[in-house]
């Protein structure tokens, strides 16, 4: 049965690994898509809408057509459409300049008649609010799930809590906005440099609507600047790229301006719950009633899981999706997780304070999960558990201190589609190809680390090529954390099979039966005769005029599906001016086996601070007065910034020796973590998300207001 | 952003004459341009003309003499941040300046710049909404959202100032030295600033062909404290929620004088004589420095999404107050 071995046999899985490319990342030198520049290459801009709905009466794109330097001009929406949300598509330009397309925008004259709009979900469900969609109302069918008798559960239970939450919409922010270079090479042969988490997937998009082959068209994505579930297809910049690339016969670079990228290029949805649960008096979680919406914009797709992790034996739940005029969801790390975790999370800790009990008792009472209870027996050590106040807020001071708690759970197992080659080159060098893409995770590096290891070389022995469909070698696209369990074991069993060739070439030379030969340090020997040796190119020089390349299999006794973590944070609430700080998070995750430990624990450094973000900063504000996103930009859009970031201990929690990946569960428990820390802290609870000092002021304004009514 | 020339200043003469040809936003000046050219870049201004300032060597640099020190117009924020002598005795200052925005913007913003920066309303940076400010009918923080805006001073625009320096100077009693084409004038810091009920359009008195040349800030006493406290919702970058330029004279813990500036409260720096007054000649305590908070926003009119502040603005004055004690 295949298997990644004892963890005292690896060499170079589960050490701490640099990442490949780290140096050219640093100084400047990897090529994002942002960097490339062809020869004859031209700029393009989208125009976009202002309102958040109107019909298109005229477009006039004359005037932007005669400016000097204007190649093309494109109109994307009909005359006759709507306009249904800020930053839709109206029509592209390409011109040699960015410059030039700037001002041939502000030269396209478009005749709107606007329409009454709504932009958040209180107004898209008020009596009589406009319908945005023709065919459809605001509101969708609910949906429900029972199971149990919730009644039954009511009335069984010794303590029961009732309680709103709430989290608005946050955008993905990715640092590279979403954008393309598209380059035609001749009319029936197509290049493009994307920004995407898909290169296959872009590929294959942009084959089917130009009608093209799709080994004729090539993507290329050497880097990428940060997607979180929001680059897989082309998108409409993608498409109208390479359009305007075909009218002009022209290289054509479009990349999405930061307000762009904030209106269209998707979204985390919102989430309210109207929840009520109940515990029974030893603490078991009998009842959980929840009705709730969330909106994903100008489409559909607004869940969150409810209830969360733990065990429920009686459950009513309806939920719904509301319809706005904004720029549309797209899945975000952990889709309906960490929205989710803060509402259950929240509510479990109501529910302990309720019953008397220890929220950490209560989980444990209510976790299934076996790898769970064992992560908070260490996650409770690390923090320190024991001086979180007993009673909240009761610490003395201005600046006070809490703790709290929150878990999460995601799959991860990855699944088969990935195709790759290991090949062996007579002069010693090694080269690993598959079609999958590195966006920032770290996929490159573990890819080198495998083959290094089955070959007995180190990490950047290994020319690891990923990010480009020409080889024709497909995988997936890196979404769901499903890359490294995707793409590992394929490699794994490349190389297995690469290195037996040479094997086999080797074992005349050395007398020896092929399973008799190992691989050493830059050697290969017999394991029953540890003097016959040859060096790693002594070995690769008997190829002569030929290579080894072999391909894989996606094996799956070398994955498993399904992770746990679970965080502890601490936080100091400023009484005074309302400011959380965040002084320390532990972030225990389980990931099985981890391939490179270091890049793991980014991953979940990452996880932790784009956590902290949702919980303490991030929120699209949209105005209901003029309709229109109010923070489009990083001023009022606030994200983590140096100041804000904790000490983080990140945890590699060893469970088993398979592979799971785990790019998006560290972002799920910090919302819960730091939300019943700063309760913990202040002694009052804040439901609604992100926890600004405006809502600090005012919760603690209105508890003392209510300690002083009470005398 | 729309074309425009862009004119290199030989003299100051030179640009107050260029300046004079025009009204507000034909001709524009341009020093470290961290807030100028976001505006043009958003199309809130669209001047013809742009003379850069960094030519007049002469408006940039810091002085001392007997009287105080002189801060050239063109200094930037970081060397007023890490000067000594600012350091030692106009704490407030550099406390401040350190507060701006982030180091790259610190080494490129002046202070003339700073002082003369536009409002970040996320309504008025908006294009598309043409508010008072733009020559429109409405204030849409009244009716819209407004949890950044002002609760004092606000009626009929509820814009805040945003600058962190202004509210430090007026605290120091600092003046400015302004030039046109009739020469050169000195007024008050606290005097240059206006709020929307005179003027909606602008945030001080500055004329269309006058420039800010120089700071004056008199000597401080040896028993003197000073500080500056900024409540943000981000380390930094961020603009302040409220913030607290305090200048006191102590003799023990009898408070001589006191000078109080807010800033990110109202549409100009605030100087709230309500607080000034309980210190003055008072023994400081926990109770005194919370009735100057309380004093300080008796007049405070919250909008929909701002009350908050109130609660804010009292708490760091009463913590700036105790830390000038302590």
């Amino acid at each position: 049965m295949a298997s990644w071995g004892e963890a005292s046999q690896s060499r170079l899985i589960g050490k701490r690994i640099t990442r490949l490319s780290g140096k050219d990342k640093v100084t400047g030198k990897a090529k994002y898509t942002y960097d490339i520049n062809r020869p004859g290459m031209l700029y393009a801009r989208i125009l976009r809408s202002d309102v958040a709905h109107a019909n298109v009466i005229d477009i006039d794109l004359s005037r932007a057509e005669e400016l000097p330097g204007v190649k093309a001009v494109l109109p994307i929406i009909e005359v006759g459409k709507k306009l249904r949300y800020q930053g839709q598509e109206i029509a592209a330009v390409a011109a040699e300049t960015d410059d030039i397309a700037k001002d041939a925008l502000r030269l396209i004259f478009v005749d709107l008649e606007e329409l009454p709009f709504v932009v958040t979900e209180e107004d898209a469900l008020a009596e009589g609010a406009p319908q945005i969609r023709d065919w459809v109302g605001n509101k969708s069918n609910p949906g429900t799930n029972e199971k149990g008798e919730v009644e039954i559960g009511f009335n069984e239970a010794a303590v029961t809590v009732e309680a709103k939450y709430h989290t608005p919409v946050q955008t993905h922010v990715c640092l590279e906005t979403h954008g393309n270079v598209a380059e035609w090479t001749d009319d029936q042969n197509l290049t493009v440099w994307a920004s995407t988490q898909a290169v296959f997937g872009v590929r294959d998009d942009l084959a089917g609507r130009f009608e093209l082959p799709a080994n004729q068209v090539r993507v290329i994505t050497e880097h990428m600047g940060g997607g979180f579930g929001s680059k897989f297809g082309a998108g409409v910049e993608g498409r109208t790229a390479v359009q305007l690339a075909k009218i002009t016969g022209q290289p054509v670079k479009l990349m999405l301006t930061r307000r762009a990228e904030h209106l269209v290029a998707g979204n985390r949805p919102s989430m309210t719950q109207h929840v009520k649960a109940g515990a029974s008096r030893d603490g078991r979680l009998i009842a959980y009633d929840m009705r709730g919406y969330g909106t994903g914009g100008i489409s559909s797709g607004a869940g969150f899981q409810a209830p969360y992790v733990y065990s429920v034996d009686n459950i009513r739940t309806e939920r719904f999706n509301v319809t706005i005029n904004a720029g549309n969801q797209r899945a975000m790390r952990a889709p309906g997780h960490p929205q989710g975790a803060f509402a259950m999370d929240s509510l479990m800790d109501e529910l302990a304070e309720k019953l008397g009990m220890n929220p950490l008792e209560f989980r444990r009472i209510n976790d299934p999960s076996e790898v769970r209870q064992a992560q908070y027996t260490l996650g409770a050590q690390e923090i320190g558990w024991h001086r979180r106040n007993t009673i909240p807020g009761s610490g003395t001071g201005v600046k006070k201190h809490g703790i709290g708690v929150g878990s999460g759970l995601w799959g991860g197992g990855g699944g088969r589609g990935t195709q790759a080659r290991v090949t062996i080159n007579a002069d010693g060098t090694v080269e690993a190809v598959t079609g999958t893409q590195d966006i920032g995770t770290g996929i490159r590096t573990a890819i080198a680390i495998i083959v290094a290891e089955e070959f007995g070389l180190t990490p950047t022995d290994i020319a690891v090529k990923v990010g480009d469909s020409g080889p024709g070698l497909r995988s997936g696209g890196s979404g769901g954390s499903q890359t490294t369990a995707s793409v590992a074991p394929v490699i794994k069993t490349a190389a297995e099979a690469a290195i037996q060739k040479l094997f086999e070439h080797v074992a005349p030379l050395l007398q020896a039966p092929v399973d008799d030969l190992r691989v050493g340090n830059g050697t290969i020997y017999v394991a029953s005769d540890r003097t016959k040796t040859v060096t790693w190119h002594q070995a690769t020089g008997l190829l002569g005029m030929e290579s080894i390349s072999e391909g894989g299999n996606w094996d799956q006794e070398l994955r498993q599906h399904g992770v746990a973590g679970t965080q502890f944070a601490e936080v100091e609430v400023d009484t005074e001016t309302g400011n959380v700080q965040v002084i320390k998070i532990v972030a225990v995750q389980d990931c099985g086996l981890a391939i490179n430990r270091l890049t793991t624990e980014s991953q979940i450094n990452g996880g932790v601070i784009m956590g902290l973000g949702q919980t303490l900063l991030e929120e699209r504000i949209m105005d209901p007065l003029t309709g229109r996103m109010l923070n489009a930009n990083l001023e009022d859009y606030k994200v983590p910034g140096t100041y804000e970031i904790p000490e983080i201990k990140s945890i590699v929690f060893d469970t088993h020796r398979k592979v799971t990946g785990v790019g998006e569960p560290p972002c799920i428990p910090t919302l819960g973590a730091i939300a019943n820390a700063v309760y913990n802290a202040i002694g009052v609870r804040i439901r609604e998300l992100p926890i600004t000092p405006d809502k600090v002021l005012t919760a603690l304004a209105q508890k003392k207001h209510k300690e002083v009514s009470n005398g | 952003m729309d074309k425009f020339s862009y004119v290199n200043a030989t003299s100051l003469k030179q640009v107050t004459s260029l300046l004079s040809d025009s009204g507000w936003g034909e001709v524009m000046l341009i020093a470290g341009g961290t807030d100028l050219l976001s505006e043009l870049k958003e199309y809130i201004e669209t001047p013809k003309t742009l003379i850069n300032l960094k030519t007049l060597p002469e408006m940039e640099g810091i002085s001392s003499d007997a009287a105080g020190i002189k801060i050239g117009a063109l200094t930037t924020i970081a060397d007023i941040a890490m000067h000594p002598t600012i350091q030692h005795h106009y704490t407030v200052l550099a406390q401040a300046a350190t507060s701006v925005a982030t180091p790259q913007i610190r080494n490129v913003g002046t202070i003339g710049g700073n002082l003369c920066q536009r409002p970040r309303c996320w309504y008025y940076r908006d294009e598309t909404v043409n508010c008072i400010k733009k020559g429109g009918d409405l204030c849409y923080a009244v009716d819209g959202l407004s949890k950044y805006h002002a609760i004092l001073g606000g009626d009929p625009v509820y814009i805040v100032h945003p600058s962190d320096i202004a509210p430090a100077l007026i605290a120091l009693n600092a003046s400015m030295k302004i030039t046109g084409p009739e020469g050169e004038k000195t007024m008050k810091v606290e005097e240059f600033f206006t709020l929307p009920s005179d003027n909606p359009f602008r945030e001080n008195v500055l004329q269309p062909n006058e420039i800010v040349v120089e700071i004056q800030i008199p000597n401080t006493k040896p028993n003197t404290k000073s500080l500056y406290l900024k409540a943000r919702e981000k380390g930094a970058p961020d603009f302040a929620l409220a913030s607290v330029a305090g200048v006191f004279e102590m003799a023990g813990r009898t408070c001589q004088s006191a000078n109080i500036v807010l800033g990110g409260v109202a549409p100009k720096p605030w100087r709230s004589t309500e607080a000034e007054n309980v210190l003055t000649g008072k023994m400081v305590d926990k109770a005194v420095s919370m009735k100057a908070g309380e004093e300080a926003v008796q007049k405070a009119r919250p909008l929909n999404d701002n009350e908050y502040k109130v609660t804010l603005t009292q708490n760091l004055i009463s913590r700036a107050v105790m830390m000038a004690v302590s």
